[in-house]
């Protein structure tokens, strides 16, 4: 695929559960118990155990990384604006667009959009990849 | 609370840490990537995050009360099993706005003189 800048890319979804939650800790070494034990979360103020935020960029960046190859990805960056909630036994879907930005000198900017029920949860979400 | 002091000083991991085709996979799997020739653009978190709070653990930045506000990667090129990387962690701005403290913490894995990747970390300690 040759990418022009504008293009729209195809919109994916992702679904993000208690057990990925679990293996994401495990792969990542963030054991924060926020991220796996209700009752903790809630004994600090969240509603529900909510997923890393290194989870839902992480699943942003595979987004971007089937664009070009995951060799391709030079630069990611995003804010974390609003948690994702994972409910028990619930498979939570975030859905990843993207746009193609400027290209020069063989590299691309790609602004990402996440979202959770329609709701932003990365803000300023900005990729950009090898198309040279 | 941050000793404001350390603004702008760099602490360097004393020892290498070795990647092992393994850790790539697991990354890679919860992901959902089968390309494992490589690590995932965001695989180097599961380094810096650890590396970072090691370095810093005698900063006065609590810890436990950090969450997560921002993140950014460069990569150099992408990591691959058998490297064998340093971590340097630099604070580089330090600032407090309704009592919560907002942190950046840029770090970097080098592979001996090589840059491999840099991150640079927003990190918010509740009030």
């Amino acid at each position: 695929m040759s990418l022009v800048t504008g293009t729209e890319l195809v919109p994916k979804s992702y679904f993000v559960n208690r057990a990925l939650l679990v293996e994401y800790a495990n792969a990542s070494g963030d054991q924060n118990p926020i991220h796996q034990n209700e009752e903790f979360a809630k004994s600090v103020g969240l509603s529900d155990v909510i997923a890393h935020g290194m989870l839902t960029m992480g699943l942003a960046a595979k987004y971007l990384s089937e664009i070009k190859g995951s060799q391709a990805v030079k630069e990611f960056s995003a804010k974390f604006i609003k948690p994702v909630v994972v409910p028990k036994e619930q498979n939570v879907e975030l859905v990843v667009s993207g746009v193609i930005g400027e290209i020069s000198e063989g590299l691309a900017k790609v602004d990402l959009t996440v979202t959770c029920d329609g709701v932003k949860v990365l803000g300023n979400s900005k990729g950009v990849i090898k198309v040279g | 609370m941050l000793n404001p002091d350390l603004i702008g000083h760099t602490f360097k991991g004393e020892s290498a840490v070795l990647i092992s085709q393994d850790s790539i996979n697991r990354f890679a799997a919860v992901l959902g990537e089968t390309n494992t020739e490589v690590a995932p653009p965001t695989y180097s978190i599961s380094i810096t995050l650890n590396q970072s709070q090691k370095l810093l653990q005698d900063s006065g930045l609590d810890w436990a009360r950090v969450v997560h506000g921002e993140q950014k990667f460069e990569i150099k090129r992408p990591i691959v099993a058998g490297d064998s990387l340093i971590c340097s962690s630099t604070i580089e701005s330090h600032r407090v706005v309704a009592g919560n403290e907002i942190v950046s913490v840029r770090s970097d894995l080098n592979s001996g003189s090589e840059l491999v990747v840099s991150t640079w970390s927003t990190l918010v300690v509740r009030a």
